[in-house]
């Protein structure tokens, strides 16, 4: 993980993620509120990035984007070559569902569901066996050291445990890219350090690119890069070296 | 799929209270439903058991005014028929006003020809034919106030002076949806009792019954029949049965068309109630719905899901009220006695209930469905808790 960068633009090959032009705003009474404007970066693959900025400043908005859960107003998006801002909404959906992985501020899980059941969900949209399924939650949730809670709805777990279940469901269908937003703000410190911990491993052993907002500058300080956005605009990475 | 039936179904019973309460509405709505039909449809019954070869004639004027009995022989000479009963309403009390039931002096054999829909064993009807007070009563009748053969019932006149005494000869039994709460005695005994105390009554009939034989018949000897008494001092009116019965039932028609319209009303309420329900509870899930939708499920699963769970619950309540309605019927049917003929659910019934739980399901989760669906996934996403 210490192989030199070179800002702003990547080698062709490294680059997973490359907006270009991207921007966005929001109409309100007849008028549109600029959020983002021209907004060119890349994403390398395999990189851990913490997008940092006051409230308000788009993080979100942003993130979205690059997730293909809202469409850029102008610019173009490209996920491993293809432009995601072409594609149709259920062609989109398909694309987030073998591609991505979510992490919500507040877990956002099925309450109904149990937590093995709520990692095996985005296994149904595969065509995949039963047991097949089973088995690949399982996994999931040991992964994120919940094999013994698998049974636990998630009113019966704590908010730290609740985001492990989201996390394991996020790389449940092995997606490339992982997207978080604010995974730790709604967290206590050690169960924040827990999920970073796991979000680290995730990037470093299994090769995971995760694009992740947060506001707390120690958790951006478990990425490998940081940048910020502000009034629109977005800084120069800054790389974080790691031990 | 399994997955799909999984959500609909731990959903449907997330809010206990709040379902519990919906399926108890649907309950009383969809059986409310069922029993105002069947009373509808009970009082409908005489028409459904006319015999469409059998004609009624009655005095133009109204069927309360009466014809003379010597029409008898004149419309028998008419070309076509085959036979002629008559008959009067007698419209007694048995005790007390409130014990109604309805009561006619017929001319027994050939009434009793011309309906093979009543029925009773041999010696019954020999002992009916054989005595001038005898009667005869329909089997909900005799099981209501437990009359038994050889029974002396007394009956005060209203339309006829004096007290009347009759000895029961035995039970009949209907095919189909014949009424047997009814109350049949001889008309000689009728008319030889008048000569004696009211003669100005006697010697009249309320109706006359005629059987056509076959139906293609049936028009041209009504004509035939009504073209015979033409300016006479009794003009007469003949009709099907079946069209008789209408023009009886007609005269409530008012009271039948507004029951039936209050059983539309209370399903249109359980709708509201229901839309309401479940527009508050997609509401309230509007986050997992975007959740489920960000995962990459279509904007259909996510309407499907409101569906189901709008559909569950819509049919559970149907079925409880389905199962409910019979013993409900029946029970009102004890309760208002022999005013019914005959409160059966009919197949009918059930299917309208059916359906109307159906299309509750349905048409309650239609907006919430579009709303849950259309939802941009950023706007769902931010609509926490
Ligand atoms: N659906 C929307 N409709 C209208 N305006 C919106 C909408 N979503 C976001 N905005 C506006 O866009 C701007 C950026 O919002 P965004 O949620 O991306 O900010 P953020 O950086 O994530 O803030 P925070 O740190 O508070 O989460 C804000 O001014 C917000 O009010
Ligand atoms: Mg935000």
């Amino acid at each position: 993980m210490t192989t030199p960068r070179v800002a702003a633009h990547a080698a062709r090959d490294d680059v997973l993620i490359a907006l270009r032009g991207v921007s966005k705003g929001y109409r309100r009474g007849g008028q549109t509120i600029p959020v983002l404007t021209d907004i060119s970066f890349d994403i390398r693959r395999a990189e851990f990035l913490a997008l940092m900025g006051p409230s308000g400043s788009g993080k979100s908005t942003l993130l979205n984007l690059i997730a293909g859960l809202d469409s850029a107003d102008r610019g173009s998006i490209k996920v491993s070559g293809e432009d995601i801002t072409r594609l149709s909404e259920s062609d989109l959906a398909d694309w987030r569902a073998a591609n991505v992985g979510f992490i919500f501020q507040f877990y956002n899980l099925m309450p109904v569901l149990t937590a093995l059941e709520n990692v095996e969900l985005p296994l149904t949209l595969k065509h995949l066996g039963r047991r097949d399924r089973r088995d690949r939650a399982h996994l999931a949730l040991e992964l994120v050291g919940l094999g013994d809670r698998v049974r636990h709805l998630p009113s019966e777990l704590s908010g730290g445990q609740q985001q492990r279940v989201a996390i394991a469901r996020a790389i449940v269908t092995d997606p490339m890219l992982l997207v978080a937003d604010e995974p730790t703000g709604d967290l206590d410190r050690q169960s924040a350090e827990d999920a970073l911990a796991i979000m680290q491993r995730l990037n470093r052993e299994m090769g995971k690119t995760i694009v992740m907002v947060t506001h707390d500058r120690r958790a951006a300080e478990h990425a490998g890069a940081i940048m910020h956005l502000e009034k629109g605009e977005l800084s120069q990475r800054v790389e974080l070296a790691h031990g | 799929m399994s997955q799909w039936l999984k959500l609909v179904a731990r959903n449907a019973l997330r809010h206990r209270l709040r379902t519990s309460l919906t399926v108890a509405g649907l309950v009383v709505a969809i059986l409310s439903f069922g029993v105002l039909q069947t009373i509808v449809g009970a009082w409908y019954a005489g028409v459904d058991a006319a015999v469409p070869s059998r004609l009624i004639t009655r005095n133009a004027l109204s069927f309360t005014l009466p014809l003379p009995i010597t029409y008898e022989n004149r419309i028998r000479a008419v070309d076509g028929v085959k036979r002629v009963s008559y008959m009067n309403w007698f419209g007694g009390i048995y005790k007390e006003p409130k014990n109604f039931f309805p009561q006619f002096a017929i001319e027994p054999a050939s009434y009793l020809d011309l309906h093979p829909e009543i029925y009773m064993p041999a010696a019954v009807r020999k002992d009916f034919l054989a005595d001038r007070r005898a009667a005869i009563v329909g089997r909900k009748l005799a099981n209501r106030y437990g009359f038994k053969p050889g029974d002396v019932v007394q009956l005060r006149g209203t339309i006829f002076p004096g007290d009347w005494d009759f000895v029961i000869a035995g039970i009949f039994d209907g095919r189909g949806k014949t009424d047997t709460s009814q109350f049949f005695f001889r008309w000689d005994y009728l008319d030889e009792t008048l000569r004696q105390r009211s003669p100005t009554q006697a010697g009249l009939v309320g109706f006359f019954i005629v059987d056509a034989g076959d139906l293609n018949h049936v028009a041209q000897v009504s004509q035939a029949i009504d073209a015979l008494f033409r300016n006479s001092l009794a003009e007469t009116l003949t009709e099907t049965e079946r069209a008789f019965q209408i023009g009886f039932v007609k005269q409530t028609e008012a009271i039948l068309v507004s029951i039936r319209i209050v059983s539309f009303v209370v399903i249109a309420i359980i709708l509201a109630v229901m839309a309401n329900t479940m527009a508050m509870t997609a509401r309230e899930r509007l986050s997992e719905y975007a959740t489920l939708k960000a995962l990459g499920f279509s904007p259909g699963y996510v309407a499907r899901l409101i569906l189901g769970e709008s559909l569950v619950i819509a049919l559970a309540g149907g079925a409880v009220a389905i199962a409910l309605t019979p013993p409900a019927a029946a029970r009102i049917g004890e309760m208002t006695d022999t005013l019914f003929p005959s409160l059966i659910v009919s197949a009918n019934t059930v299917g309208m209930q059916a359906l109307a739980a159906f299309g509750v399901g349905l048409l309650a989760s239609l907006l919430p469905m579009r709303r849950a669906a259309s939802v941009r996934i950023v706007d769902g996403l931010r609509a926490v808790g």
